[in-house]
């Protein structure tokens, strides 16, 4: 059996308007069965049936049957693909779901306000080559006082009020919750024969006080301390402004007041400009007018504490401080009340 | 401590602004807190100063008065109800629509006159409480003789009081005197300092009184001088507003005297009425152990031989430096004064007023270390006062008993320090200048060093550095440059179990679980709820003497029952699953020595979890989900943890494993025990685990365990097999994850646990999903059965487990 082109014009005409007809995946692939089909498709068979053309017209059958195929093949394809598409868009039309309803809850876990403040003041530090040490919160009056520079009969004691533990050692040595992070600059020089010494020291703190919005009794402190020969104020300065920058931002600016405190000579409180009111709020809460806002003490390590830990005063100084880190996380986020960190209540917590 | 601005102009000019002069105090001296004006709101046209010319009675009531004032333009006659109120009194005056506080509210309101008991007023004569000055309203106010008549109040008592907060070690500060010269040193002024001229024209001091120290170890000095011929009364107007302003209150001509000059000087006087000054003579001694005294506030006090007196020729009258005794005490009828002014050390007196629970005025200066140069200027300050003010006659002659004098005290500077400590070079000039103005005696030896003579008044300058805060407070620390450490690398710091802890909270958060903090301090009874009876440790807690509340008296020996309350606080106020932990420590005693402070994770879950809502959830949390929670931890920390079932106090057993690592337990698992729950007012199931930080820091993996890639893949199998019921699951698991055979690893999984029919009674059914992979080829099916087969056999020798049809 022979076909001429006429014929196979016809063909393709069938073919094409039985693809159109075709609706579904099954639809195609009947059709796909009835032309293409490797054993029976009519294509196929006029293909086979090359055979039984005349040797001088074989050649323009055969160009004439592939191309009808190709035909074919292609518009199966393209025919597949717009049934695909015309699906999808179905699906997208009928099938389209509220986006306004709520996504399903995640189990979500954060990390106390605390630690996350603590964790870049640390963070800060650190790229700036301090280690970060600890030491115990249950700590000998010797080591909070006595070696601080904070004798007995000193009205300096004023200054923290103490929360002692009840026992009592040969009589003698007392222990108490710490008040400060200090008894790290003397525990850290005691085990560090030779300066360079650079450590942060973060922990918790005691205070026998009565609480309000500004006072709680458990504290969290980041004491500071670096003594090696060349350690200068104007240091101190640097680290600390570097610091504050990381916490209040780039544009932050930082004065040194004059103050007191037994261990450092001379001694300093530290102050950032208000980035709240922006220095010019005559009614700012957070900086009462003033334009700064305290932020910690620190200064220079007594030359007396350095001598204690076995260095020469005369060549080797130091710097410390003292972080309260619950007050910077309150500047930070606008917090009202410090009770409200050891509360734990999740609607606080829930927020950072 | 208060500060007069226009009492400390009398020893300083001080031209600044307010705010220009509370900052740089602030930057360089002591804290400024704060400062009042006094005045702002009086009118300078409406209140102002008048006399009264006459006073006569109030036709219609008997309490009142009709006083004629001279209000400089003129007179006006006002009705009055001050029963102080004099012919002759220069008082304060306000017109109508003057600003003024309510004398019985305290209320700021506008002056409005009306006819009083039918009688008009023209304006209204003042209390210091209608004018905002104090709370007194007993009488008007008495302006001191000679303010001139006319002027606006606000020109003759208008002031700015400075509220500053100075510093334990500067006793000069809280006298007027100290602080001015910091402020003539601050703004380039020049300090005048009050005069102690006067002439000494009674007997002969050493006939009417003799001295003497006893304890010179608590008495570096004592002066006494003795003021005749005085008649006790109040003191001038001008002495009073001073003081009340600086917040005392006056009493009489001789105690106001001491408190002025004290204030004045901040070296504290004490005065005796002479003549109550059994046998004419002064003993500084220590108290003889159980001795009295009733002290000016009517107590009666016991003293320890520690203490300090002042003793008369019979016995105690006065607690050195704190108070005197009401045995000896100036009163209306003195006409002979004994005026004490001594130095005593600086930790007796604080030890003493602890001990006694009295802090005074005096003790608060004694307590931070007054020189002892200063006695003799405060003594001689008293007596011009007496002589000018109270018209007193002065004994020749002062009594000085100084056991304690000192040379001053001269350092030695090198000036290399400045720049060594502050990092920026202060020139000579400045240095010397900051010094002197501070009072220092300053030599300059070039090339390089200061030697500075220190003030008696500053006994806290003790070494070249106090020298070196001195210049730097004053010089201005804005004027220090901001630098970075140099120098060396410092030593590391070596503390594994903080990086744990970390990773530790890093992972719990991941988990989802809400990390709280709470309070280390709790009591016996909590503690009690969660820790063994049988565990001698954790049940004898340390104390605190003095705890700041009833129920935070003792370090805690573990962190579930702060935890437990916190998941009991927060469950009150939601619902759905809550998840919290908290790394703290366990404060465990030592004996002798200081607790050991355990690091702990604690953490709690309960509720239900998580379902299509955020209202109403899913299925309750339960022990998998603690479990899965604490075996994701591990295994992110590259540890294999081994669970077995155990008991621990406050948890249910049969719910509970502890977990290991290595061998060791490194922490616990397991439902909270209901009745311990209960007792934490949860009445749902709740599951806590601990992680042990110090145990399992020491089985942690240097490294991560990691493995290559295979480059081919598994074949995977499910099987079930059938076991005894007491067959724990856990070591089937295990040992099917150990299984190796011809370099053939196996993955392991279980999927379903079953009892019921078609499994025989007393026996379980175990569904397993097995993958088994080669390092170095594509495993047929066939080698997969083999293996598998071997795996069959050895579950069947260890556990006699069959192979389900
Ligand atoms: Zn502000």
């Amino acid at each position: 059996m022979t076909t001429g082109t006429g014929d196979l014009a016809r063909l393709e005409e069938e073919a094409l308007a039985e693809l159109e007809a075709a609706g579904d995946e099954a639809a195609l692939e009947r059709w796909r069965a009835a032309w293409l089909g490797r054993q029976d498709g009519r294509v196929t068979v006029l293909l086979r049936g090359i055979r039984e053309v005349a040797p001088g017209q074989r050649a323009a059958y055969g160009a004439a049957v592939n191309a009808l195929k190709e035909t074919l093949e292609g518009r199966l394809e393209e025919r597949r693909g717009a049934l695909r598409r015309a699906a999808l868009e179905r699906l997208a039309r009928e099938g389209a779901v509220d986006v306004t309803l709520p996504g399903r809850p995640q189990a979500l876990g954060r990390l106390h306000p605390i630690t996350r403040t603590l964790r870049d003041c640390l963070d800060a530090f650190r790229a700036m080559g301090f280690r970060v040490a600890e030491g115990p919160e249950v700590e000998w009056d010797r080591y909070n006082f006595d070696a601080a520079r904070i004798p007995e009969d000193h009205p300096a004691r004023d200054m923290w009020d103490t929360i002692w533990v009840n026992t009592l050692i040969d009589g003698k040595r007392r222990m108490l919750l710490r008040t400060h992070t200090t008894p790290n600059q003397i525990r850290v020089m005691e085990r560090t024969p030779r300066p360079p010494v650079r450590v942060v020291v973060p922990g918790k703190c005691y205070r026998q006080e009565a609480t309000d919005a500004t006072h709680e009794w458990m504290l969290t402190q980041i004491e500071g301390l670096a003594v090696d020969e060349g350690v200068r104020m104007s240091d101190l300065k640097g680290v600390l402004y570097e610091w504050a920058r990381a916490m209040f931002g780039f544009d932050r600016r930082i004065i040194f007041h004059h103050s007191y405190f037994p261990f450092v000579e001379p001694g300093v409180e530290m102050a950032i400009d208000c980035f709240i009111c922006r220095g010019d709020g005559r009614d700012c809460h957070t900086c009462h007018g003033t334009g700064w806002i305290e932020i910690l003490g620190a200064g220079m390590v007594h030359p007396e504490i350095i001598d204690n830990a076995g260095y020469d005063s005369s060549r080797v100084t130091g710097f410390a401080f003292g972080i309260g880190v619950e007050r910077v996380a309150m500047l930070r986020w606008g917090i009202e009340d410090i009770r409200h960190f050891y509360s734990n209540d999740l609607r606080f917590l829930g927020q950072f | 401590m208060k500060i007069s601005l226009n009492w400390l102009r009398e020893y300083v000019d001080v031209r600044l602004p307010i705010e220009e002069l509370a900052r740089r105090i602030t930057d360089a001296v002591a804290e400024v807190e704060g400062w009042r004006v006094i005045g702002e709101m009086w009118d300078p046209a409406l209140v102002r100063v008048a006399k009264v010319v006459a006073v006569d009675p109030h036709p219609n009531a008997d309490r009142l008065r009709l006083a004629t004032v001279d209000t400089g333009t003129g007179t006006v006659q006002v009705v009055c109800g001050a029963p102080n109120l004099a012919v002759g009194q220069t008082v304060a005056f306000a017109s109508e629509g003057a600003r003024l506080f309510d004398g019985h509210t305290g209320e700021l309101t506008t002056l409005r006159l009306r006819p009083i008991r039918g009688v008009e007023s023209a304006g209204m004569v003042l209390s210091e409480r209608e004018l905002g000055l104090s709370d007194e309203h007993e009488g008007i106010l008495v302006l001191p003789e000679g303010t001139p008549v006319g002027v606006p109040l606000a020109d003759v008592l208008g002031d700015v009081i400075l509220e500053v907060s100075t510093w334990a070690n500067r006793a000069d500060l809280l006298g007027m005197v100290g602080f001015a010269r910091e402020v003539a040193a601050l703004t380039g002024g020049v300090l005048r300092e009050p005069s102690r001229s006067f002439s000494a024209s009674g007997p002969d001091v050493n006939g009417l009184v003799s001295v003497s120290i006893e304890a010179p170890d608590l008495c570096r000095r004592f002066t006494a001088s003795v003021i005749e011929g005085l008649r006790v009364g109040p003191s001038p107007a001008w002495m009073q507003e001073r003081l009340r302003k600086a917040g005392m209150r006056p009493i009489n001509n001789v105690v106001d005297i001491t408190n002025y000059v004290m204030l004045e000087t901040g070296q504290p006087l004490h005065a005796f009425d002479y003549d109550l000054v059994r046998g004419k003579r002064i003993v500084a001694r220590r108290a003889r152990p159980g001795e009295r005294l009733v002290t000016l506030d009517g107590v009666e006090r016991e003293f320890d031989g520690e203490m300090l007196l002042i003793c008369d020729g019979e016995g105690p009258v006065g607690v050195a430096g704190v108070m005197g005794g009401g045995n000896s005490e100036v009163n209306e009828g003195t006409t002979r004064v004994l005026l004490e002014v001594a130095n005593f050390r600086a930790g007796s007196i604080r030890r003493t007023s602890t001990l006694l629970k009295l802090r005074t005025e005096a003790s608060l200066r004694f307590e931070k270390g007054l020189g002892a140069e200063m006695a003799m200027y405060a003594q001689q300050r008293a007596l011009h006062l007496f002589e000018t003010v109270c018209g007193g006659r002065i004994a020749s002659g002062i009594v000085d008993v100084y056991p304690g004098r000192e040379p001053p005290r001269t350092i030695v500077l090198e000036a290399g320090r400045i720049a060594q400590v502050l990092g920026v070079e202060v020139p000579v000039e400045d240095v010397r200048r900051i010094l002197g103005d501070l009072g220092f005696l300053v030599h300059y030896v070039p090339p390089a060093k200061y030697s500075v003579q220190v003030p008696s008044w500053r006994p806290d300058v003790e070494i070249p550095d106090d020298l070196v805060e001195e210049v730097g407070r004053i010089y201005g620390y804005e004027r220090l440059p901001a630098t970075m450490l140099r120098g060396t690398l410092p030593p590391p710091e070596v503390n594994p179990v903080m990086s744990v802890r970390e990773r530790l909270r890093d992972l719990a958060v991941a988990l989802g679980f809400q990390e709280v903090i709470t309070y280390t301090l709790t009591t016996r009874e909590k503690l009690a709820l969660v820790t063994d009876p049988l565990d001698a440790v954790r049940r004898n807690p340390l104390g605190v003497v003095n705890p700041v509340a009833a129920q935070h008296a003792y370090l805690r020996t573990s962190l579930r029952a702060s935890v437990l309350e916190t998941y009991a606080t927060n469950r009150r106020q939601a619902e759905g699953a809550l998840r919290l932990f908290e790394i703290g420590f366990e404060y465990l005693p030592v004996e002798g020595d200081l607790p050991i402070e355990r690091p702990v994770l604690c953490a709690v879950l309960g509720g239900s979890r998580e379902g299509r809502w955020h209202v109403g959830g899913g299925d309750a949390l339960d022990f998998f989900d603690a479990k899965g929670a604490v075996e994701a931890m591990l295994d992110a920390l590259g540890v294999t943890g081994t669970f077995v079932a155990a008991e621990e106090y406050g948890l249910l057993p049969g719910h509970t494993a502890k977990f290991g690592a290595g061998g060791e337990m490194v922490g616990v698992v397991g439902q909270v025990h209901p009745e311990t729950a209960a007792a934490f007012d949860i009445d749902e199931p709740v599951f806590l685990f601990e992680v042990w930080a110090e145990d399992l820091v020491r089985h942690l993996p240097e490294r991560p365990p990691y493995q290559p890639l295979s480059r081919y893949p598994a074949v995977r199998m499910d099987v079930a097999v059938v076991v005894d019921a007491g067959v724990s699951a856990g070591r089937v698991l295990e040992l099917a994850r150990s299984h190796r055979s011809q370099g053939v690893t196996t993955r392991a999984e279980l999927f379903d646990e079953y009892r019921g029919p078609g499994v025989p009674e007393g026996k379980k059914s175990l569904a397993l999903r097995l993958w088994f992979r080669a390092d170095d080829r594509t495993l047929t099916d066939d080698e997969a059965l083999k293996v598998r087969q071997g795996l069959l056999a050895r579950l069947a020798r260890e556990f006699g487990a069959e192979l389900r049809g």
